[in-house]
């Protein structure tokens, strides 16, 4: 036995050493995976004796070779091993060991509780040191558990080295053992009062750290930290001190007005920037961000730290050489500017100077700040900044980046700041002269945009378009420019569709028609030919006005010479476009040689009008009754099929079929037979958005989008311009129409104060003009009706009602299905066509007619029938598990003609994000109802008022100073065929019931010769439901919320519901805004919360559904609701 | 609080890694090659702070060596910076004008000198003296532990 481990030991002299290790590693630099393969059977050999220092030899190396990047979780039993000795120099290394190779799943862990219990308690503090220092870093749940007890009697240990570490290792043990911190907790407190100052700031660090996660709980220590704060020279102590109010501020605001003192001592007095730093941050950022906006509002105010101090002294960190400091500076400022945007705004020409740093995040900091600082007023002069920028610019990714920037900043929020879209037009074909951008195809996507909702800009950008085309050869000459080719795909889809506009549509067609052309990527091709197909179709129209008619057939001669060029395209849906057209082309000749008009059927092929689409459109329509999306249609191709597929070389060899060009023409016919039948349900279609979208925008003045006064301009602009560059002229014109609108306008406020000049002072100041005084040259259709409740307008979709486009039906959930069968509806929508004049005519006709007055009397009898059933059945099933509302008016005797199509759509929405745009208070009793107005009838609809009937519980918020029965006058009026959105708040009390609120709608219906005063009864039903905001949820916080026990249970059963899992889950989402949290098999967890704050927690099965929320009459309600969507199906 | 200090080269060789979370062995690979990538490639010029993922970088490169910590959100990155340079001042007492070799061949007594400083991602004694102090007198113990050991007692001949 001795013989053997003097064996081992003498071995022992020549194992190597952690030194030697690390030598060894060095020295064996191309083969290091082989010798450290070695190296780790030789440690292996060596735990596998008795030794213990040659074993904790053998962890040390493991340790550093895990730092390395191996696995060496297969001696976590030897790290225990080596733990567990008596010596200190072999504990220390087990220790670390443990603490950089375990984690929670190493299973050894619970092998070790008695073992660190053991050294917690060891009378050599540096022992227990060492395990706590391990423990902070693997504390597992069980070990928390099991130790919490000991660890806390070490904060009261006699040794401040001790107790400093337990009371930091209390924090791990809190997180991993929550109920540790309750018994725990008054001995921490005293710990903040410690002698020792190492103590001290453990306990602020720890306590810190915790009232970070729950506030609340910790508002008891303020009197405590103000002490602290005002006697501690510590400046790592005072800046967890100012975080720690910095969280509890905004719960008692009455905090920060004790805090204004030492917090602006310390902004003036402190050296030390790291503490400035915080302090800015913390007052001015931590609380003023949400979620309680309301709060930290206030609490600026209790403050009373001008923002101005704060922003000032940010501005001397900007100024200061040291790169930290000035990066940390805008951090803050960009911070401080989403509540103090006019106090940052101040500040644009140091962030401007700034884009000069040389430090590239310094730059990108700045370029973030000055997209939140754009105005109307300072945007083109930003802008042009960030050109002047993107010339000088090196390196592709930082002017990449300004490029992405300054389209970011023009089109933010709907191009809100936008006042001339010429300039920025302008502003996008400069962009496409950057050399090697990756971002074409965002230019691209801009100039559609702007050229689809910008209906004024349509004819300049169309302009611009074409210069674009005839100069295509300077995007793509260079190969290293592919990138920016996109944009000509912009180009020729714009020319094409708004050709109507273009100047010389031959010259365009030309350039569309270039060799060269073939040489672009595909789908651009592919966009050339079909627009030059619109193209041709518009040069055709002009020209079969004249006499000369050889110039139409020139024409066509033109595309039938061009086009084989692309038919022989490599690319699929090039060359089948090319080849239609070809043919069609060629058949348009023939007629044309028959001296047959062909211009007027070539372009009904691409009539029709782009309209918008809500981009969630799409999930109002319900998922049909058992369709399975995820299921196969046809069961997959195998692999070797794909295979066999031919060579594309095949294809473009094809010559295109003779037996075409009669398809063609039955197509021709065809299409205008189910055009015109699709017209015809469109009409009747009351979800279909009509081809004039209406805007809250559109109507705030009266002349509308077209009667916009456009400013001339010279159209040859070439591409690029010697000296001045392009944008600039239209930053001059926009002063110079700003200037004049200024001029117009104080020449109407003289005259106002000449009237008031007797009355009472002035209101109008005509000090340095403010954003709302600029007004935009152009107006952006912005879509609103067709929202999805609670979203905010982000992008829109535009779906085109061609002839070759797929129409979409915007159907909204099943109530308005049902509203729109019914009787009254299809009726009048019958007769209607017949009378438009009828309406005038009434009275005139009476007599004549007096055989026809007994039916008369009969249909007005009908008509009362009607109301009835409307007032009662129709109106009941509104709002709630449905976002819309379609209200029919007709039965009205007397005004049938004129109402029988006016439509109002309801929506509903509690206050959610819409409300944050506005600016107003985020506040759990409000609810906002937007409504839509339409009006289908061919009479002038005014003077609306919205007024509703308030119940005790919810209240129409109306204006001050009038009385509770005013109704509200809704801000618009109404042309034939046009619709607006109102909004109208209420105060609700208690959510935790449905509501049904009546109300009239009354309003003034003008005819050329007549107006009538008229109303109409409706009743808003407000579900539970829809005080519901679909919130998402983590599981484990769900798991936290189901055990905390504050929920009350109900579940209901759902009976004769057969469809899939899936689809109940969709429905229960859509029609009751929930989120799925979990889902398994076929069980779901599901959560919802109220917007006053009610956690509603479902689990979901086939047939039952349980569920748990802490208000249970909120919850029986929502259930019932629930009960009724899946009855209804 | 800090998630991780990382030490590492130039040449971006890993020197001292500690993590104050629990994160998966596969998860801090990848996080670390990531991060020194991105550290890296930055140049001398540039700030010392970054946002990756939903943490704040911190780094700070001395000599041939790139010091780099990762905090959460709410943390000051200048107070981070200063644990940074204390912990550098920490090494350069212990070992006299530190060097890379140092913290390569000592490894494990960095580790104990950092452990001594930041407990749990939290600072532990913002006195310099006591951090020192405290490794001193555990480094003594050490010796005590190994002093009195002759050869052969080692070969439990004694």
């Amino acid at each position: 036995m001795a013989l053997k481990i003097v064996k081992g030991s003498i071995d022992r002299m020549f194992d190597k050493n952690l030194q030697d290790l690390v030598r060894g590693i060095r020295n064996h630099k191309e083969d290091e995976a082989k010798y450290i393969s070695t190296c780790i059977d030789e440690i292996k050999q060596e735990l596998k004796q008795d030794n213990i220092a040659v074993k904790a030899n053998a962890v040390c190396k493991l340790t550093y070779l895990q730092m390395l990047g191996y696995d060496v979780s297969w001696a976590a039993f030897n790290i225990v091993e080596v733990m567990s000795s008596s010596k200190f120099t072999y504990k220390r290394i087990g220790y670390l060991a443990a603490s950089q190779c375990f984690h929670e799943s190493t299973d050894v862990i619970m092998l070790t509780t008695n073992q660190i219990r053991k050294d917690l308690s060891s009378p050599n503090q540096y022992d227990t040191g060492v395990a706590l220092t391990g423990l902070s870093c693997f504390v597992t749940p069980d070990l928390a558990r099991d130790l919490a007890n000991d660890i806390m009697t070490l904060m009261s240990h006699t040794k401040p080295y001790i107790r400093k570490k337990a009371v930091l290792i209390m924090y791990k043990v809190f997180l991993k053992y929550p109920e540790s911190l309750r018994p725990a907790f008054p001995r921490l407190k005293e710990k903040l009062e410690d002698p020792d100052p190492g103590v001290q700031s453990a306990a602020v660090n720890v306590i810190c750290e915790l009232a970070r996660r729950n506030p609340k709980n910790y508002l008891s220590l303020a009197p405590l930290f103000f002490k602290l704060m005002t006697s501690s020279t510590n400046n790592w102590v005072l800046i967890k001190i100012i975080k720690l109010f910095g969280a509890l501020t905004p719960l008692e605001p009455r905090l920060g007005k004790k805090l204004i003192e030492p917090l602006t001592n310390l902004i003036h007095s402190t050296s030390a920037m790291s503490l400035l730093y915080e302090c800015v941050n913390t007052v001015y950022i931590d609380v003023n961000t949400p979620p309680l906006p309301s709060l930290s509002l206030s609490l600026c105010l209790y403050l009373s730290l001008p923002p101005q101090l704060c922003v000032q002294k940010l501005r001397i960190l900007i100024e200061d050489s040291d790169q930290n400091l000035k990066y940390l500076g805008l951090l803050a400022m960009s911070k401080i500017l989403k509540t103090h945007p006019k106090s940052v705004q101040s500040h644009k020409d140091l962030i401007l100077q700034c884009l000069d740093d040389k430090d590239e995040s310094i730059r990108l900091r700045a370029l973030d700040l000055l997209y939140g600082m754009v105005s109307k007023k300072n945007l083109m002069e930003i802008v042009k900044k960030l050109m002047l920028h993107v010339d000088k610019a090196e390196g592709t990714t930082y002017r990449d980046e300004l490029l992405t920037k300054i389209i970011d900043i023009c089109s933010q929020s709907n191009y809100q700041y936008i006042t001339n879209f010429e300039w920025y037009i302008s502003i996008l074909v400069e962009l496409t002269r950057l050399e090697g951008t990756r971002h074409g195809h965002l230019i691209a996507s801009q100039m559609l945009d702007v050229a689809i909702r910008v209906k004024a800009i349509r004819g300049f950008a169309v302009a611009q378009m074409a210069t674009l085309l005839d100069n295509a050869h300077l995007l793509t000459g260079n190969m290293q420019r592919m990138g920016i080719c996109e944009v000509l795909y912009a180009a020729a889809w714009i020319c094409g569709e708004f050709s109507e506009h273009l100047e010389n549509p031959m010259q365009t067609l030309e350039a569309m028609l270039r060799p060269k052309v073939a040489t672009l990527p595909g789908h651009i091709q592919a966009v050339y030919v079909q627009n030059a197909a619109k193209l041709f179709a518009t040069v055709l129209k002009s020209q079969e006005g004249n006499t000369d008619s050889t110039a139409a057939q020139e024409t066509s001669q033109l595309m039938i010479d061009r086009l084989p060029l692309f038919v022989q395209s490599a690319n699929l849906e090039v060359q089948e476009r090319a080849s239609c057209i070809l043919q069609l082309v060629k058949y348009i000749q023939k007629l044309q040689q028959k001296d047959v008009e062909v211009a007027e059927e070539v372009s009904a092929l691409f009539a029709g009008e782009l309209n918008p689409v809500a981009p969630k459109a799409q999930k109002k329509v319900p998922v049909p009754e058992g369709l399975d999306l995820d299921s196969w249609i046809n069961e997959p191709p195998s692999e070797s099929e794909s295979e066999d597929e031919q060579p594309k070389a095949i294809f473009a060899k094809e010559e295109p079929k003779h037996s075409r060009p009669r398809r063609e023409e039955v197509d021709e016919k065809e299409l205008a037979k189910r055009r015109e039948a699709r017209k015809q349900e469109q009409a009747n279609n009351p979800f279909y958005i009509k081809a004039s979208p209406s805007s809250q925008k559109v109507y705030q003045e009266a002349p509308g989008v077209e009667h916009i006064p456009v400013v001339q301009i010279d159209l040859s602009v070439p591409l690029k311009v010697p000296g001045l560059p392009m944008s600039d002229q239209y930053v001059k014109l926009e002063e110079e129409r700003r200037q004049k609108e200024r001029a117009e306008k104080k020449k109407k406020e003289k005259k106002k104060r000449k009237e008031k000049r007797s009355g009472r002072g002035k209101k109008h100041d005509s000090g340095p003009e403010s954003e709302e005084d600029i007004t935009p040259a152009h107006q952006v259709d912005i879509v609103t009706e067709e929202m999805p409740e609670w979203s905010i307008i982000t992008s829109y979709i535009f779906i085109k009602t061609k002839s070759y486009c797929v129409t979409v039906h915007v159907c909204s959930s099943r109530p308005l299905a049902d509203s729109e069968k019914l009787p009254v509806r299809s009726h009048r929508a019958a007769e209607a066509p017949k009378s438009p004049t009828e309406d005038g005519d009434a009275t005139s006709q009476e007599p004549k007619k007096k055989s026809s007055k007994e039916k008369r009397e009969k249909k007005k009898d009908k008509d009362r029938d009607r109301k009835v059933r409307i007032s009662t059945g129709l109106f009941l099933c509104l709002l709630g598990n449905h976002s819309h509302l379609i209200l029919v008016s007709s039965g009205l005797p007397g005004i049938n003609k004129c109402i029988q199509k006016s439509k109002l759509v309801f929506c509903f929405l509690p206050l959610t994000k819409v409300y944050d745009i506005q600016g107003n208070l985020q506040d759990g009793s409000q609810v906002v109802v937007s409504v839509i107005f339409e009006n289908k009838c061919d009479s002038f609809l005014k003077s609306m008022e919205f007024n509703v009937l308030d119940s005790l519980n919810s209240k129409l918020q109306r204006p001050e100073g009038s009385g509770p029965h005013d109704g509200l006058t809704v801000p618009f009026q109404l042309p034939p065929g046009v619709s607006n959105e109102a909004r109208f708040v209420f105060t609700v009390q208690s959510i935790i019931m449905p509501q049904k609120l009546k109300g009239t709608l009354t309003f003034i219906v003008k005819n050329e010769d007549s107006s009538t005063h008229e109303k109409l009864d409706f009743k808003l039903h407000f579900t539970c439901t829809s005080y519901l905001i679909t919130t998402p949820c983590y599981s484990d916080a769900f798991a936290k919320l189901l055990e905390s026990g504050d929920l009350k249970c109900s579940s209901v059963r759902l009976e004769g519901v057969n469809m899939p899992f899936h689809h109940l889950l969709a429905r229960i989402c859509f029609h009751h805004h929930f989120s799925v949290v979990e889902r398994i098999d076929s069980c779901a967890s599901m959560y919802s919360r109220s917007i006053q704050g009610h956690h509603v927690c479902l689990l979901v099965k086939t047939v039952s559904i349980d569920a748990k929320c802490d208000e249970p009459t909120l919850l029986g309600n929502v259930l019932d609701e629930i009960k009724q969507t899946f009855s209804q199906c | 609080m800090m998630h991780f200090m990382l030490l590492f080269s130039r040449q971006g060789k890993l020197r001292l890694q500690k993590w104050y979370t629990a994160t998966a062995e596969r998860d801090k690979k990848k996080m670390v090659r990531e991060l020194m990538q991105i550290v890296l490639a930055r140049k001398p010029k540039m700030c010392s702070f970054l946002e990756w993922r939903d943490l704040k970088i911190v780094y700070k490169r001395y000599a041939s060596l790139y010091f780099c910590c990762a905090i959460e959100e709410q943390d000051n990155e200048l107070i981070t910076l200063e644990v940074i340079h204390r912990f550098v001042e920490l090494l350069d007492k212990y070992f006299g004008s530190v060097c890379e070799l140092d913290i390569i061949f000592n490894f494990e007594k960095a580790y104990f000198i950092l452990d001594e400083f930041l407990m749990g991602g939290e600072i532990q004694d913002t006195s310099k003296k006591s951090v020192l102090k405290a490794i001193e007198q555990a480094d003594l113990l050490q010796e005590e532990d190994e002093s009195p050991r002759s050869v052969l007692e080692e070969m439990g001949l004694a």
